[in-house]
């Protein structure tokens, strides 16, 4: 390795993925007019179609055959506006299609002292995505001498998202959530992404991934202004539970290995991981509500006579739900 | 045709040295000194906002005496190589050796090749996982590297300020006392130095990741007021 040296006409600046990619290592194009958004990385749309196919060479009859490849996919995160910051939560569970990858993955992370990021999409681009970011975040901050705004960071990292826009046609789609403290303004601040790299800024509370909707549903439903720590973390393991629940792809907690969603909270004293036994209670709390919840409903009255259980007949049209919903 | 003069080599060596180090010892001096828990850095500089000491990496501190702009642009030099480094292969795998040697190997060649030498002499410091593991390289002008694991000084009146700093050393001694013997070795007594005037940051174990960490004038004035801030370790 040789020490890097631009001339002042051609210095990258602050900017590490600059570095990286003008020595010919980022896998995201550089920002600047030396690397055009996605013009490096875009071979074109590759044959097979569909999300994350590719065509493989075939077998013996040297025909080319179609097989599907499967990427590793990460789920439901959400990020809501508490007292103090914000909480940034998100579930464990990475999937190949139907096949689950991994348990254990990590997708709310710290992108410096005062923020994180929290993925959802293929896992390997957003992975990498988090790494520079954070990079990015530090080499900034060394370079510079001092750390940069909030709003700052999110632009940045809007910036990589459009980078990879080549990638997301092709069914690499990353999406992060962005969440931090703005010390300058002392106020938890959410940003939300699109593939396109399009940067929204959320006033309270956002849930990406396949669970997204589902979580958000639940986290609208239950947002208050002024909640107190616990109160945010209950409504984001609720959330998660909710995700977990009605999408296949979003893993709940796993008692049996002691698994449980991300966590993290981010205030003036910065970016903190919420301990697993704290997040188990939470679970415990929401499970203990939805079970007692479920106990207490009345079951629905068994007719001997009726042929079909499952199905209300024409004869009593709206019997069975009617009594199932009343509690 | 016209004959450019000729000038023998030795002649010409010694002229840029002499250049180099007349303009480097103009510039205010600055002290490095293993500590109990890390490594100190202690710079004269009134400065609040141009710093001469500054972090690399997770455990490497860099420093820098002579031209502000051509030690600056040597530390953002060694920041980006570290972050690749880093990215490259893994966080522990950047070290203070390799990036002494980048900076000696860089320096020697603008020395022998180009008209100017830089007129810098520059400090990379490593802070070990264990006391005794810490290391301080001192990179001059002309690409000589000297790998000291005490202390060292750099810019004007060096040899004195090293002197002092030799008869001052104890090993493991606490951050107070160091910073207060640095101090002392600048100055050698002669005049005062407020903590407003000295730019002072650490590598310290305890610190985490990343381990550099500026010592603001209130504390500098502290610490010199013999009063010891209570370690990370015990604290928690």
């Amino acid at each position: 390795m040789t020490l890097p040296m631009f001339p002042p006409g051609n210095d990258p600046g602050p900017n590490f993925n600059e570095v990286l990619h003008r020595l010919g290592f980022g896998p995201f194009p550089g920002s600047g007019p030396a690397g055009a958004p996605g013009a490096q990385t875009v071979p074109g749309r590759l044959p097979g179609g569909g999300p994350g196919m590719l065509t493989v060479p075939g077998g013996g009859d040297g025909r080319a055959s179609a097989q599907p490849f499967q990427v590793t996919h990460g789920t439901t995160i959400c990020a809501v506006r508490y007292n103090d910051g914000v909480i940034m939560a998100g579930d464990r569970r990475a999937t190949a299609g139907s096949a689950i990858a991994h348990r254990t993955m990590e997708k709310v992370h710290a992108a410096d002292t005062h923020s994180g990021v929290a993925i959802a999409g293929a896992a390997g681009p957003a992975m990498e995505m988090v790494r520079i970011f954070q990079l990015q975040l530090e080499h900034y901050e060394k370079v510079e001498g001092q750390a940069l705004s909030l709003e700052g960071k999110a632009n940045q990292l809007s910036q990589m998202v459009r980078a990879n826009l080549g990638m997301a046609m092709q069914g690499f789609v990353v999406v992060p959530l962005f969440a931090g403290y703005d010390l300058r303004r002392a106020k938890g601040r959410i940003y939300t992404y699109d593939p396109t790299g399009g940067r929204y800024e959320e006033t309270d509370y956002h849930a990406d991934g396949s669970g997204g909707r589902d979580a958000r549903t639940t986290i609208k439903l239950g947002f208050k202004d002024d909640m107190s720590r616990e109160q945010g973390i209950d409504l984001c393991v609720q959330a998660l539970w909710q995700a977990a629940d009605e999408d296949s792809a979003t893993g709940g907690p796993d008692a049996v290995r002691g698994i449980f969603p991300t966590v993290a909270t981010i205030t003036a004293q910065g970016f903190e991981r919420v301990p697993e036994p704290e997040v188990a209670q939470a679970f415990g709390r929401v499970i203990s509500h939805l079970t007692s919840a479920e106990v207490n409903r009345t079951p629905p009255p068994v007719d001997p006579d009726e042929p079909d259980q499952g199905r209300p007949s024409k004869a009593t049209p709206a019997k069975a739900p009617a009594t199932r919903k009343a509690k | 045709m016209a004959m450019p003069f000729y000038v023998a080599p030795e002649q010409f060596m010694k002229d840029k040295a002499d250049f180099a180090r007349k303009n480097i010892g103009r510039g205010r001096p600055l002290v490095a000194t293993v500590y109990s828990t890390g490594v100190l850095i202690c710079a004269e500089n009134s400065s609040r906002s141009l710093h001469k000491v500054s972090e690399i990496y997770d455990r490497i501190a860099f420093a820098g005496v002579g031209k502000y702009n051509e030690f600056d642009q040597l530390r953002v030099s060694g920041v980006q190589h570290a972050d690749i480094k880093g990215y490259q292969f893994s966080r522990e795998d950047v070290d203070a050796r390799s990036l002494a040697n980048l900076y000696a190997r860089y320096m020697g060649n603008v020395f022998t090749h180009e008209m100017k030498p830089l007129e810098v002499e520059i400090l990379v410091a490593e802070v070990g996982a264990q006391p005794g593991e810490d290391q301080i390289f001192h990179i001059l002008y002309d690409g000589t590297v000297v790998d000291e694991d005490r202390f060292t000084a750099l810019g004007g009146e060096a040899e004195t300020i090293t002197a002092r700093l030799a008869k001052a050393y104890k090993a493991e001694w606490s951050l107070g006392q160091a910073l207060k013997a640095s101090v002392q070795a600048l100055t050698g007594g002669e005049r005062e130095l407020s903590s407003r005037e000295l730019e002072v940051a650490v590598l310290d174990r305890g610190n985490g990741r990343r381990a550099f960490r500026r010592i603001l004038e209130a504390e500098v004035a502290e610490l010199l007021a013999g009063r010891e801030p209570v370690p990370v370790e015990a604290a928690t």
